[in-house]
Protein backbone atom coordinates (compact mmCIF):
# COMPACT_ATOMS: atom_id res chain seq x y z
CA UNK A 1 0.00 0.00 0.00
CA UNK A 2 1.00 3.43 -0.84
CA UNK A 3 0.49 7.12 -0.06
CA UNK A 4 -0.29 8.91 -3.18
CA UNK A 5 -1.24 12.22 -1.33
CA UNK A 6 -1.88 14.30 1.31
CA UNK A 7 -3.79 17.52 2.36
CA UNK A 8 -4.02 19.05 5.41
CA UNK A 9 -5.77 22.04 6.67
CA UNK A 10 -4.66 23.50 9.80
CA UNK A 11 -4.09 27.04 11.19
CA UNK A 12 -6.23 28.54 8.37
CA UNK A 13 -3.49 27.69 6.29
CA UNK A 14 -4.15 24.74 3.46
CA UNK A 15 -1.21 22.40 2.30
CA UNK A 16 -1.10 20.23 -0.51
CA UNK A 17 1.69 17.78 -1.32
CA UNK A 18 3.67 19.26 1.37
CA UNK A 19 3.24 22.95 -0.44
CA UNK A 20 1.05 25.66 0.15
CA UNK A 21 -1.79 25.84 -1.29
CA UNK A 22 -4.42 28.19 0.05
CA UNK A 23 -4.06 30.36 2.82
CA UNK A 24 -5.99 33.47 5.20
CA UNK A 25 -5.19 33.91 8.78
CA UNK A 26 -6.85 37.12 8.93
CA UNK A 27 -10.42 36.08 9.12
CA UNK A 28 -12.64 34.10 10.95
CA UNK A 29 -12.66 30.30 10.52
CA UNK A 30 -15.99 30.65 8.99
CA UNK A 31 -14.64 33.34 6.15
CA UNK A 32 -11.70 31.28 5.88
CA UNK A 33 -13.33 28.14 4.81
CA UNK A 34 -15.68 30.01 2.42
CA UNK A 35 -12.41 31.74 1.12
CA UNK A 36 -10.96 28.48 -0.11
CA UNK A 37 -14.40 27.30 -1.05
CA UNK A 38 -14.55 30.28 -3.61
CA UNK A 39 -10.76 29.92 -4.39
CA UNK A 40 -11.52 26.42 -5.62
CA UNK A 41 -14.52 27.43 -7.34
CA UNK A 42 -16.45 23.79 -7.31
CA UNK A 43 -19.49 24.78 -7.97
CA UNK A 44 -21.09 22.67 -5.33
CA UNK A 45 -23.84 24.90 -3.25
CA UNK A 46 -24.57 22.14 -0.79
CA UNK A 47 -21.10 23.58 1.00
CA UNK A 48 -23.10 26.20 2.35
CA UNK A 49 -25.12 24.52 3.77
CA UNK A 50 -22.68 22.39 5.35
CA UNK A 51 -21.02 22.50 9.11
CA UNK A 52 -17.58 22.92 10.05
CA UNK A 53 -16.31 19.58 9.88
CA UNK A 54 -18.22 18.63 6.85
CA UNK A 55 -16.88 21.67 5.63
CA UNK A 56 -13.35 21.07 6.58
CA UNK A 57 -13.72 17.42 5.26
CA UNK A 58 -15.27 18.73 1.87
CA UNK A 59 -12.01 21.19 1.45
CA UNK A 60 -9.68 18.67 1.99
CA UNK A 61 -10.72 16.31 0.05
CA UNK A 62 -11.01 18.25 -3.00
CA UNK A 63 -7.39 19.40 -2.91
CA UNK A 64 -6.33 16.22 -1.93
CA UNK A 65 -8.19 14.92 -5.02
CA UNK A 66 -7.14 18.33 -7.35
CA UNK A 67 -4.92 16.49 -9.28
CA UNK A 68 -6.24 12.99 -9.38
CA UNK A 69 -9.55 11.71 -10.81
CA UNK A 70 -10.58 9.50 -8.23
CA UNK A 71 -13.95 8.44 -10.68
CA UNK A 72 -10.93 5.97 -12.87
CA UNK A 73 -11.96 3.87 -9.17
CA UNK A 74 -15.35 2.33 -9.28
CA UNK A 75 -17.33 3.85 -6.69
CA UNK A 76 -17.57 0.53 -5.02
CA UNK A 77 -13.73 0.30 -4.75
CA UNK A 78 -12.70 3.31 -2.89
CA UNK A 79 -13.37 3.47 0.66
CA UNK A 80 -12.86 6.33 3.58
CA UNK A 81 -11.20 6.05 7.25
CA UNK A 82 -11.83 8.84 9.09
CA UNK A 83 -11.03 9.97 12.58
CA UNK A 84 -11.23 12.81 15.35
CA UNK A 85 -11.44 13.47 18.59
CA UNK A 86 -14.20 15.80 18.92
CA UNK A 87 -16.63 13.92 17.27
CA UNK A 88 -19.69 16.58 16.04
CA UNK A 89 -19.46 18.16 19.44
CA UNK A 90 -18.59 21.79 17.39
CA UNK A 91 -22.17 21.22 15.65
CA UNK A 92 -23.29 19.48 18.58
CA UNK A 93 -22.58 22.92 20.98
CA UNK A 94 -24.23 25.16 18.47
CA UNK A 95 -27.24 23.16 17.95
CA UNK A 96 -27.74 22.94 21.53
CA UNK A 97 -27.27 26.75 21.80
CA UNK A 98 -29.89 27.49 19.18
CA UNK A 99 -32.84 25.03 20.28
CA UNK A 100 -33.09 27.65 23.66
CA UNK A 101 -34.78 29.49 20.75
CA UNK A 102 -35.73 27.20 17.73
CA UNK A 103 -34.43 23.90 16.76
CA UNK A 104 -32.96 24.30 13.33
CA UNK A 105 -33.25 20.53 11.10
CA UNK A 106 -30.19 22.03 8.98
CA UNK A 107 -28.68 22.01 12.19
CA UNK A 108 -29.47 18.95 13.42
CA UNK A 109 -28.27 16.82 10.50
CA UNK A 110 -24.81 16.98 11.20
CA UNK A 111 -24.86 16.19 14.72
CA UNK A 112 -23.39 13.10 14.02
CA UNK A 113 -19.16 12.85 12.94
CA UNK A 114 -19.89 10.61 10.25
CA UNK A 115 -22.10 13.10 8.02
CA UNK A 116 -18.70 14.30 7.15
CA UNK A 117 -18.15 10.68 5.44
CA UNK A 118 -21.84 10.95 3.61
CA UNK A 119 -20.59 13.91 2.26
CA UNK A 120 -17.53 13.33 0.56
CA UNK A 121 -18.91 10.16 -0.74
CA UNK A 122 -21.83 11.98 -1.95
CA UNK A 123 -19.61 14.19 -3.51
CA UNK A 124 -17.24 12.23 -5.01
CA UNK A 125 -19.65 9.18 -5.65
CA UNK A 126 -17.61 6.89 -3.36
CA UNK A 127 -19.64 4.04 -2.25
CA UNK A 128 -16.86 1.39 -0.60
CA UNK A 129 -16.64 0.91 3.10
CA UNK A 130 -16.64 3.79 5.10
CA UNK A 131 -15.43 4.08 9.12
CA UNK A 132 -15.33 6.99 11.78
CA UNK A 133 -13.01 6.34 14.73
CA UNK A 134 -13.05 9.13 17.77
CA UNK A 135 -9.91 8.96 19.75
CA UNK A 136 -8.44 11.46 21.75
CA UNK A 137 -5.19 12.55 19.46
CA UNK A 138 -4.27 11.62 15.81
CA UNK A 139 -3.23 7.92 15.92
CA UNK A 140 -0.89 6.54 13.11
CA UNK A 141 -1.07 2.97 14.45
CA UNK A 142 -5.01 2.77 14.05
CA UNK A 143 -5.06 4.57 10.98
CA UNK A 144 -2.28 2.73 9.36
CA UNK A 145 -3.25 -0.68 10.59
CA UNK A 146 -7.48 -0.58 9.75
CA UNK A 147 -6.61 0.66 6.27
CA UNK A 148 -4.18 -1.72 5.54
CA UNK A 149 -6.90 -4.06 6.51
CA UNK A 150 -9.61 -2.31 4.11
CA UNK A 151 -7.27 -2.15 1.20
CA UNK A 152 -6.13 -6.04 1.96
CA UNK A 153 -9.50 -6.54 0.17
CA UNK A 154 -9.38 -7.53 -3.31
CA UNK A 155 -12.44 -5.39 -4.36
CA UNK A 156 -10.57 -2.80 -2.72
CA UNK A 157 -8.33 -0.19 -4.69
CA UNK A 158 -8.33 3.54 -2.80
CA UNK A 159 -8.79 4.75 -0.14
CA UNK A 160 -9.12 8.03 1.57
CA UNK A 161 -8.29 8.13 5.34
CA UNK A 162 -7.00 10.57 8.06
CA UNK A 163 -7.74 12.91 10.43
CA UNK A 164 -11.02 15.91 10.63
CA UNK A 165 -10.79 17.80 14.16
CA UNK A 166 -12.75 20.63 14.62
CA UNK A 167 -14.19 22.41 17.78
CA UNK A 168 -14.74 26.19 17.86
CA UNK A 169 -11.80 27.95 15.62
CA UNK A 170 -9.33 25.17 16.53
CA UNK A 171 -9.24 22.52 13.33
CA UNK A 172 -6.99 20.07 12.54
CA UNK A 173 -7.39 18.12 9.25
CA UNK A 174 -5.06 15.51 7.86
CA UNK A 175 -6.41 13.56 4.86
CA UNK A 176 -4.30 10.90 2.51
CA UNK A 177 -5.17 8.80 -0.13
CA UNK A 178 -3.80 5.30 -0.04
CA UNK A 179 -3.87 3.25 -3.69
CA UNK A 180 -2.21 -0.15 -4.19
CA UNK A 181 -0.19 0.79 -6.88
CA UNK A 182 2.75 3.44 -6.55
CA UNK A 183 1.70 7.04 -7.58
CA UNK A 184 2.54 10.45 -7.09
CA UNK A 185 3.95 10.70 -3.63
CA UNK A 186 4.78 6.70 -3.70
CA UNK A 187 5.23 6.70 0.24
CA UNK A 188 4.57 3.39 1.89
CA UNK A 189 1.80 3.44 4.10
CA UNK A 190 3.27 2.79 7.50
CA UNK A 191 2.37 4.23 10.43
CA UNK A 192 6.20 5.91 10.72
CA UNK A 193 5.05 7.62 7.72
CA UNK A 194 1.86 8.87 8.42
CA UNK A 195 3.49 10.38 12.29
CA UNK A 196 5.82 11.99 9.55
CA UNK A 197 3.49 13.75 7.11
CA UNK A 198 0.78 14.54 9.99
CA UNK A 199 3.36 16.38 11.88
CA UNK B 1 -47.55 40.89 -1.51
CA UNK B 2 -44.81 41.59 -2.87
CA UNK B 3 -43.10 43.00 -0.03
CA UNK B 4 -44.28 39.56 1.40
CA UNK B 5 -42.64 37.78 -1.26
CA UNK B 6 -39.21 40.20 -1.06
CA UNK B 7 -38.93 39.35 2.45
CA UNK B 8 -39.65 36.03 2.29
CA UNK B 9 -36.66 35.65 -0.68
CA UNK B 10 -34.24 36.92 1.89
CA UNK B 11 -35.30 34.92 4.77
CA UNK B 12 -35.63 32.13 2.29
CA UNK B 13 -31.53 32.14 1.65
CA UNK B 14 -30.68 32.87 5.47
CA UNK B 15 -32.76 30.17 6.91
CA UNK B 16 -31.46 27.71 4.46
CA UNK B 17 -27.70 29.22 4.25
CA UNK B 18 -28.36 29.66 0.37
CA UNK B 19 -25.01 32.21 0.50
CA UNK B 20 -24.75 31.45 -4.00
CA UNK B 21 -27.94 33.37 -4.63
CA UNK B 22 -29.38 36.32 -4.16
CA UNK B 23 -33.46 37.87 -3.33
CA UNK B 24 -33.15 38.49 -7.23
CA UNK B 25 -32.31 35.22 -8.45
CA UNK B 26 -35.57 33.95 -6.90
CA UNK B 27 -38.15 34.07 -9.48
CA UNK B 28 -41.63 34.34 -7.87
CA UNK B 29 -42.83 31.41 -9.30
CA UNK B 30 -39.89 29.67 -9.60
CA UNK B 31 -40.33 25.87 -8.47
CA UNK B 32 -38.23 25.74 -4.92
CA UNK B 33 -37.75 21.98 -4.64
CA UNK B 34 -36.56 19.25 -7.73
CA UNK B 35 -35.25 20.84 -10.98
CA UNK B 36 -35.94 24.70 -9.42
CA UNK B 37 -33.98 25.83 -6.46
CA UNK B 38 -33.61 22.23 -5.72
CA UNK B 39 -34.20 22.51 -2.19
CA UNK B 40 -34.56 19.09 -0.55
CA UNK B 41 -36.55 17.64 2.72
CA UNK B 42 -34.40 19.01 5.16
CA UNK B 43 -35.06 22.61 3.41
CA UNK B 44 -38.69 21.80 4.10
CA UNK B 45 -38.22 21.03 7.55
CA UNK B 46 -36.43 24.53 7.87
CA UNK B 47 -39.37 26.37 5.78
CA UNK B 48 -42.28 25.09 8.45
CA UNK B 49 -40.04 26.77 10.98
CA UNK B 50 -39.76 29.90 9.22
CA UNK B 51 -43.39 30.16 8.58
CA UNK B 52 -43.97 29.08 12.66
CA UNK B 53 -41.65 31.88 14.00
CA UNK B 54 -41.67 34.64 11.43
CA UNK B 55 -45.61 34.63 10.47
CA UNK B 56 -46.95 32.32 13.02
CA UNK B 57 -48.61 30.07 10.84
CA UNK B 58 -48.60 26.61 10.77
CA UNK B 59 -49.25 23.76 8.39
CA UNK B 60 -51.75 21.22 9.65
CA UNK B 61 -51.81 19.35 7.05
CA UNK B 62 -48.10 17.45 6.21
CA UNK B 63 -49.58 16.53 2.61
CA UNK B 64 -50.41 20.46 1.94
CA UNK B 65 -46.52 20.82 1.61
CA UNK B 66 -45.54 20.13 -1.50
CA UNK B 67 -48.98 22.37 -2.84
CA UNK B 68 -47.66 25.55 0.00
CA UNK B 69 -43.84 25.18 -0.71
CA UNK B 70 -44.08 25.18 -4.54
CA UNK B 71 -42.95 28.35 -4.94
CA UNK B 72 -42.13 31.56 -3.07
CA UNK B 73 -45.49 32.81 -4.59
CA UNK B 74 -47.65 29.75 -3.17
CA UNK B 75 -46.21 30.24 0.35
CA UNK B 76 -46.91 34.53 0.51
CA UNK B 77 -50.30 32.85 -0.61
CA UNK B 78 -50.62 30.53 2.11
CA UNK B 79 -49.69 33.00 4.82
CA UNK B 80 -51.77 35.73 3.52
CA UNK B 81 -54.72 33.05 3.95
CA UNK B 82 -53.95 31.71 6.73
CA UNK B 83 -52.47 34.47 9.14
CA UNK B 84 -54.41 36.10 12.06
CA UNK B 85 -54.60 39.65 11.73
Amino acid sequence: MFISGTSIIRKQTVIHKGALAFENKSVSLDDFLTGAYNYLSPEYPKFYKMDRLAQLGFLATEFLLSDFSIKQYSPESVSLVLSNAHASMDTDVRYHESSKTSSSPALFVYTLPNIVSGEICIRHRIKGENTFFISPAFDAELLAAYVDQVMMQPSVHACIAGWIDVMDSHHDVFLYLVEKEQRGLALPHTAEELTKLYR
Amino acid sequence: MEQLMADLKKQIIEALNLKHLKPENIGDDQPLFGDGLGLDSIDALELIVLLQQSYKVKIDNPQDGPTIFRSVKSIAEYIRANQTA
